[in-house]
């Protein structure tokens, strides 16, 4: 009985299975001849159509690329503009044999060997069928004797383009960056982006600083030309056109003249410096040395300039003020003074008598000051006025490193400022989670001992010690560095300012702030270790010097520095912020193998201040390092 | 000896279905090399490869009885949904879509696996409960269905989603789900169209609005449709020629060798290609329908119906796109385009196929 149900359920199963069947296989014929019918339509009906648009090619849509926007420092000089002019650019598909040509095109035009190198590092880069300049800024000359020529030429065409220009060579250009042209990964950023059609047409992006972080606003909206044109290729008449949208304008907060000054004054020496304005976080100079010229890159870098750039030992293209990592050394002797305060670990008559080192409780090896001897009695104010690393040995221990974590982070320290253009690293604030879960090791006490005058595992970026000098400056208030302080729409000409980003104030007492500020003061007057940063300056500078040591010193080695190769010589740093009673701007800069803060950095600060706060450069220019200075 | 190594070769093989597929790949090499550019064989090599390959998936699926099958279905099924919550959790993102996962030695891409899966799992579990089909089965099997599909289309994959969704569906179908049913899921799929409109991505939304009317967005999402309509129109009744095609031979056709590889095909061959192309398409569907009708086991026909309805559907999709009367969805023309992970597990669906065409004696007996 169950098995006949189930026979007859299995039968009944079949027949729906099958009528089934056959209605998915008459409406998948049906979908077929649906295609049928709408290739009988294209193929048949409109063929006709469709034939004279391909046959012909009679009507293509041509890109219209829009003028890139400008970037004009905040009093309106323009840092990157575009000029027009001809080039000569070559088809590599269309043509047989390039090389050949390209011999046979220097019989009439003028093409250098470096001409002839960067177009085949472009073509090494490049699609067959892309268009590649030979030549660049042709001459009217130029044009008209190749124009004579162009049958000889078939796949070579003179175009009319606008170029980017950085009129100010290699000043401030790590922060404005460079165009250069779209390679393989730009083109895959575009398409994940959803920008294709937006960039076709044009071939060069923003690479870096501000020319790649702002790219959206300054490239503007592409538009279009339907042409009708001949058989030849040549535009024979436009049918109808979408004009391009030109990118924004740019204002940088940048004031190019104290950049130059501030580049200037670091002579030959590498390094970086950062100044702000501690009220709003505006960039004012941005420098990393040595520079390059962007307009090297702006038609295809040649390889040998590329080489000398990217193998020279001084590595100019590493942007020093945002991805230097140094020990940031007695600079952080204030912040340090200031979480003593804080955590109430110090007062102000506290008092040490300071024998020229201290001794960790169980230890045998002494940490050394810088000065042999030590300097007497010490208390807070004096520890900073004359760099005492003995108080901050201790201070370090009673804080504990932890702590030290928790306060400097807040000041911006161990994280990234966020800071407008990309590149930026994140420097080390070190504490007891961080090593164990670098190292797997425990924190030592003699490790602390070492931060405590930033040294050690501590590390930070010149625009890290900005920023926290600024939030010193401006009474606790973090500020978030930005270079693009306004945008300026192409059409309206409107100008739309861009907010800025201050951190909540930080909850320091305004008599702490008070007393650092004093002892900071004291830093650029005689008995300080910055004399130089404000001798007879009319206002008031309050700073601190630092050295970075490079090589590794074991603890109780004296060291000579003039025995010690010029690369291995200290770093020498030096913060400061002007005027003392109401700053205006907020520094911190770095000479790269400098020796000491006060006798290399502080003179190159006080050409900064000078020129921010005086319109002018000091009168005399001092040479740097000169004196054999005492401190640190 | 010989004759004894090709019964061993062919004796899980269906002849006509092998000849209409072996045609079409033949067919298909020819319009790779020419929208190769038709200057190197670097392509075609590539696709005999992929082809050899996937071959070889054919047989030794072929090799396998269904029942054997069935019983895997639901371990491939389990192992397809793992790597695709795996993707969802650490795949890599390609060109803004999450969809392959790196698994050491190769990155794969799961939801190729699911193709296969959803309907093999489905045809097993109506399989299982033929005695009786009621309504909480197809409410199992519906959910079977839109685990898969709801991850792929999160990815974002909507093409590879929808094939998903289609084999499955077919199943459903063909299990015998009511018509009444079916008209209200109909309906009711009509009437969320504005909800879902709401859920795609743009350049989804662009891709369904460039459909109507391509002009709207000449140098972005159109470009591909005007493109690729003017190369198939101007083939004319008789085509261009093998390699004479200007819009394909002059790069205009955008992804020439995969996707849109029917535009250099009509371009050149003309309508009497394409009606040859459908031809072989019908022959092939009608002969995956017959071989569905005549299973002998509830397993092996829903299996059988639904991979060739799923492989009419890749077929209608793609033609469907590329001739411009459906939007844009990375569907490739099968057995013609280029690329090999399809094609895997395309012929490895024929594979299924055939097994279940020339292992049913042995089931009756």
């Amino acid at each position: 009985m169950t098995v006949g149900l189930a026979l007859r359920d299995q039968r009944a199963e079949l027949t729906i299975f099958r009528t089934r069947l056959t209605v998915a296989g008459l409406l998948a014929l049906a979908a077929f001849g649906v295609l049928v019918a709408r290739f009988a339509w294209l193929q048949v009906v409109q063929r006709e159509h469709y034939h004279t648009l391909a046959e012909a090619n009679r009507i293509s849509v041509v890109p219209v690329v829009p003028n890139r926007g400008l970037i004009l420092d905040r009093n309106g000089e323009v840092l990157a503009a575009n000029y027009s002019a001809y080039t000569l650019e070559v088809t590599p598909s269309r043509v047989g044999n390039v090389e050949l040509a390209i011999d046979e095109l220097a019989q009439v035009i003028e093409v250098s060997p470096r001409d002839r190198r960067r177009f085949r590092r472009l073509q090494e880069e490049s699609k067959n069928f892309e268009s590649l300049p030979i030549r660049t800024r042709l001459t009217e000359e130029e044009v008209a004797r190749f124009a004579v020529n162009r049958w000889r030429f078939p796949g070579f065409e003179i175009k009319a383009r606008l170029f980017r220009s950085y009129p100010h060579g290699d000043i401030a250009s790590h922060a404005v960056g460079y165009i250069g042209r779209i390679n393989e990964a730009d083109v895959r950023r575009i398409e994940s982006a959803g920008l294709a059609a937006n960039y076709k047409g044009t071939d060069h992006i923003g690479k870096l600083g501000i020319e790649g972080a702002y790219e959206r606003e300054l490239h503007g909206t592409t538009g279009s030309e339907q042409v009708e044109i001949d058989a030849g290729g040549r535009a024979i008449r436009s049918l109808s056109r979408a004009e391009p949208q030109s990118g924004n304008n740019l204002v940088v907060t940048l004031d190019v003249k104290l950049q130059r000054v501030a580049e200037e004054a670091f002579q030959d020496y590498r390094g970086a410096l950062v100044a702000l304005d501690p009220r709003t976080g505006d960039v004012l100079a941005l420098v990393s040395r040595p520079g390059f010229d962007p307009n090297l890159f702006v038609d295809g870098i040649d390889p040998a300039n590329w080489d000398a750039l990217n193998n020279s030992p001084d590595r100019p293209l590493n942007n020093r003020a945002l991805r230097g990592q140094y020990p940031p050394g007695s600079t952080i002797k204030p912040f340090m003074a200031l979480a003593a305060l804080a955590y109430g670990k110090r007062t102000p008559e506290f008092t040490i008598s300071d024998p020229g080192h201290w001794t960790l409780p169980g230890v045998s090896r002494p940490f050394r000051d810088w000065k042999a001897g030590g300097h007497g009695l010490v208390n807070l104010h004096k520890s900073i006025v004359v760099s005492c690393d003995t108080y901050y040995y201790g201070l370090a221990n009673d804080l504990g490193v932890d702590a030290i974590h928790r306060f400097m982070t807040q000041l911006g320290f161990g994280s990234r400022t966020g800071i407008d253009i990309d590149g930026e690293l994140s420097g080390l604030q070190p504490s007891t989670d961080w090593k164990w879960q670098r190292f797997r090791q425990k924190w030592y006490a003699g490790d602390t001992i070492s931060v405590g005058i930033g040294q050690g595992y501590w590390l930070a970026t010149p625009l890290q010690l900005a920023a926290a000098t600024a939030t010193l400056a401006n009474g606790g208030v973090p500020v978030h560095p930005r270079l693009v302080r306004a945008v300026q729409d192409a059409r309206t000409q409107e100008i739309r300012e861009l907010p800025v980003r201050n951190g909540p104030p930080l909850d320091f007492r305004p008599e702490h702030l008070e007393l650092v500020k004093a002892a900071m003061i004291d830093v650029t007057r005689p008995g300080g270790t910055a004399v130089r940063a404000a001798q007879g300056a009319p206002y008031l500078v309050a700073g601190k010097t630092g050295t970075a040591q490079v090589v590794g010193m074991k603890a109780g080695e004296k060291y000579d520095e003039k025995k010690v190769r010029e690369r291995h010589r200290d770093h020498a740093l030096f913060i400061a912020y002007a005027p003392a009673d109401d700053p205006r701007i907020a520094l911190a800069l770095l000479v790269e193998n400098g020796g000491h803060g006060g006798s290399t950095a502080a003179p190159i600060a006080r050409e900064v201040l000078d020129f921010h706060l005086l319109g002018k450069r000091p009168e005399r220019r001092q040479a740097l390092g000169d004196e054999e200075a005492e401190g640190d | 000896m010989i004759s004894r190594l090709f019964d061993m070769v062919s004796r899980r093989i269906d002849g006509p279905l092998m000849v209409a597929l072996v045609l079409t790949l033949a067919l298909g090499l020819t319009v790779v090399y020419s929208a190769s550019g038709g200057a190197s064989f670097d392509r075609v090599l590539g696709q005999a490869r992929n082809i050899a390959v996937a071959g070889a998936a054919l047989w030794v699926v072929a090799n396998i009885p269904p029942q054997a099958l069935m019983r895997l279905a639901v371990p491939i099924y389990a192992a397809g949904l793992v790597l695709l919550v795996a993707v969802a959790l650490f795949g890599e993102v390609r060109n803004g879509a999450r969809r392959w996962i790196n698994l050491g030695f190769t990155t794969v891409q799961p939801s190729e696996i699911m193709k296969i899966a959803v309907p093999l799992v489905l045809a097993w579990y109506f399989h299982r409960h033929q005695e009786g089909i009621e309504l909480r089965d197809y409410a199992v099997a519906a959910l079977l269905l839109a685990l898969p599909v709801g991850l792929v289309v999160r990815q974002p994959d909507l093409g590879t989603a929808l094939l998903i969704f289609a084999s499955g569906f077919f199943v459903i179908f063909l299990a015998g789900l009511s018509w009444k049913i079916l008209a209200g899921l109909f309906a009711a799929g009509l009437a969320s169209l504005p909800f879902l409109w709401g859920m795609l991505h743009d350049y989804q939304r662009r891709r369904v609005l460039t459909l109507l009317d391509p002009t709207e967005d000449p140098l972005g999402a159109g470009y591909h449709i005007i493109q690729s309509t003017i190369a198939i129109g101007s083939g004319g009744v008789l085509g261009k020629g093998w390699l004479n095609g200007t819009q394909a031979q002059l790069d205009f056709v955008p992804e020439r060798s995969t996707d849109f590889i029917l535009a250099v095909y009509g371009e050149e061959f003309g309508l009497a290609g394409n009606l040859l192309l459908i031809v072989l398409y019908i022959l092939i569907v009608s002969r995956g329908l017959m071989i569905a009708a005549n299973a002998s086991t509830t397993f092996a026909r829903l299996m059988a119906g639904a991979v060739t309805l799923t492989f009419f559907t890749y077929a209608f999709v793609n033609m469907g796109m590329v001739s411009g009367i459906l939007p844009v969805v990375g569907v490739p023309l099968p057995l013609v385009s280029y690329g090999g992970t399809a094609l895997l597990s395309m012929l490895a669906g024929f594979g299924i196929l055939m097994s279940i065409s020339t292992h049913k004696q042995l089931v009756s007996s």
